[in-house]
């Protein structure tokens, strides 16, 4: 009987993924070693479209993790993402370190920013932790304008030496860049899926589904949205940083911009998919396929971009992946678990 | 004298903010949504004053005749059309739609009336002064406009307490469910709320049009200091929501006075005061 009960508990595994999305997955790595080799077969114009889009797809993801899996509907994340690009600034600029070793820097000092902000803005709920957070980077961006050593209203400017000290060559350069936003990217989505995939993830997802549920299952709702909140804070100031490393000029009004590194941020979401891995990656395509096709429209394109959200949301409130999804039930990354009975298996034989 | 001036002009312009926060505040109370797009549709309701003051060769306090029924249709047919498809217990959908709202409106007022700044005259009433002591002048202006700021505050009290509309307000705040089994078509009721947290919105778009310059892309902070109102004088309280106004602009006034780049800065700053030390606002009636 126990011999019996022991065996059965060996050959019960508990899996995420499924055949389809090995192969997803394999696809995945074969496109990510293809990117990888943008510098042999693309042109420097490719590179800066390629480590863009990586941006967004990592502040998206961020976001994701953040509304669409803790709840935490934040219109503020552009605190960070401005928090860590004068992070940058000011420890190469003032503390001449260099840019490589700021950026994770960076990262940790708004992750430690991150906390007290916490405990400011968790005191607001829903729609108005929305506009609390906003309000935050509001103060961010007026503080930054008084930092007169970093250029205050007007911003500032790399030294060229600084950039020299990268690499020699410009084309270098760009590699090393586009390398660097690639790793940050892959970087960022690995610890969202293994986050999710933890104690942690199981966590948030009841959180998602009911939050007194979660209360009541002795989930502590308010620390896992704190340790949410800080690791998309150190994530985001770190993309900020590498974005602006990249500008190699910052002003106040770029880096806290509420529409580059927000309303866009959101919309990408909307659009590829709430809730889900997927979804920030597929809207990313989606949002640059428009910007690089109606851009050229101007005001009409962005007047586009606030109806396709609002349709989205009204009509596919999962958005496109969301579709996907649900139709086929395919997922590149899974999160689900899944109990496979290998015992059965095994009497077969 | 000089604070005292400094102070007096803060509380002025604090009416103008109740003015943006009261409809904000409105809207939250009945129906539990923030409309990202409630500064942007203030800065519309200008652009509307803009339109009907060239077009009728009228001043702008008349054209309020003109404007505040727009802005009433307009949130009518926006909570019917669109907002009440976002209600529910997600509160993303509403706060998303209010978000693409919001870049619509203002890109869409960036594409008919460019990016310059504009301004309403007020004719002989702009510079208009009262003494009050010896050296202090306040304008007849900002003075009116406090007046109706406390005249739209106490209207809105009067409409929640002492009408019908007002009682379906109430009710359908408390509970949706009951209220719609009462015979009360919470849709509609919904809609009416958008319709007068609007018309409140033209009232504040008309004077903040007179004040001073305005452009399409004000909305936001518009937006910013009506919540930072609502959240210093407590939620659900409308004359709270007035001192929330006033604590406000008296914060502005008081950090332009030491620094003309802390203005803003001064208010946020207050209002993160407030939500630090007493986050459930100052006066405070719903319990979150």
């Amino acid at each position: 009987m126990t011999a019996d009960k022991s065996s059965r508990h060996e050959s019960v595994r508990v899996v995420f993924g499924t055949r389809a999305s090995h192969i997803g997955l394999a696809l995945c790595a074969l496109g990510v070693i293809a990117l990888a080799a943008a510098p042999l077969w693309g042109g420097r114009d490719d590179l800066q479209l390629l480590s863009e889009m990586y941006a967004y797809v990592a502040l998206a993801s961020l976001w994701n993790l953040l509304a669409g899996y803790a709840g935490l509907v934040s219109v503020g994340q552009q605190a960070y993402v401005g928090l860590g690009a004068y992070l940058l600034f000011g420890f190469v600029i003032l503390g001449g370190l260099s840019p490589l070793w700021a950026i994770p820097l960076a990262g940790v000092i708004s992750a430690l920013v991150a906390i007290p902000v916490a405990g400011l803005v968790f005191r607001l709920r829903g729609h108005y932790f929305a506009i609390g957070t906003w309000i935050v980077a509001e103060v961010f961006r007026l503080t930054a304008s008084q930092v007169s050593p970093l250029g205050g209203g007007s911003g500032t400017s790399l030294p060229a030496s600084v950039i020299i000290a990268i690499a020699p060559s410009r084309q270098l350069r760009d590699f090393i860049e586009y390398w660097i936003a690639l790793a940050l990217v892959i970087v960022v989505l690995a610890a969202i899926v293994l986050l999710l995939r933890s104690r942690y993830g199981l966590a948030l997802k009841a959180i998602r589904d009911s939050e007194i549920a979660a209360r009541c299952s002795g989930i502590d709702v308010t620390r896992t949205k704190l340790l949410v909140y800080i690791v998309t804070a150190f994530g985001t100031a770190m993309v900020g940083a590498l974005i602006f490393l990249q500008k190699l000029r910052i002003s106040p009004d770029a880096a806290f911009s509420v529409n580059d590194w927000t309303a866009f941020v959101i919309f990408i979401t909307v659009i590829g998919g709430i809730g889900r891995i997927e979804g920030p990656i597929v809207g990313t395509i989606v949002f640059f396929a428009l910007r690089q096709t109606l851009a050229d429209l101007g005001t009409l394109y962005l007047m586009m971009l606030g109806l396709v959200a609002i349709v989205v949301m009204l009509a596919a409130p999962k958005g496109i992946w969301g579709l996907i999804a649900a139709r086929s039930g395919f997922s590149v990354f899974p999160l689900e678990r899944k109990v496979v009975f290998e015992e059965f298996s095994g009497a077969r034989k | 004298m000089d604070w005292i001036n400094v102070i007096l002009q803060g509380v002025l312009v604090g009416g103008l903010y109740a003015m943006f926060a009261a409809g904000l505040s409105l809207i939250f109370g009945v129906m539990r949504l923030v409309n990202i797009a409630h500064g942007d549709l203030i800065v519309l309701a200008a652009y509307v004053a803009l339109v009907t003051t060239q077009a009728l060769g009228i001043g702008p306090l008349t054209s309020l005749i003109i404007v505040v029924p727009v802005m009433a249709l307009i949130g009518y047919l926006l909570q019917w059309l669109v907002l009440n498809r976002t209600l529910g217990d997600d509160l993303l959908p509403p706060l998303l739609v209010t978000f693409g709202l919001s870049v619509i409106i203002q890109n869409g007022l960036l594409t008919l009336f460019t990016a310059d700044s504009v301004k309403l005259q007020a004719g002989d009433l702009e510079v208009a002064t009262v003494r009050l002591a010896q050296g202090l002048y306040v304008g007849v202006l900002p003075l009116l406009q406090f007046a109706v700021a406390v005249a739209v505050i106490g209207g809105l009290q009067f409409i929640f307490y002492r009408t019908a509309l007002g009682r379906a307000f109430r009710a359908t705040a408390d509970n949706p469910e009951v209220a719609q089994l009462m015979g009360l078509d919470n849709r509609r009721v919904f809609a009416f709320a958008m319709a007068l947290s609007l018309a409140v919105v033209a009232i504040a778009g008309v004077f903040l049009a007179v004040r001073a310059n305005f452009d399409p892309s004000q909305g936001p902070a518009r937006l910013i200091f009506g919540f930072e109102a609502v959240i210093i004088g407590g939620l659900g309280s409308l004359w709270g929501t007035l001192a929330g106004g006033l604590i406000l602009g008296v914060a502005q006034a008081i950090g332009a006075h030491l620094n003309p780049g802390w203005q803003i800065l001064a208010g946020h700053i207050a209002f993160l005061v407030v939500l630090a030390v007493r986050p459930q606002g100052l006066f405070p009636k719903v319990r979150t």
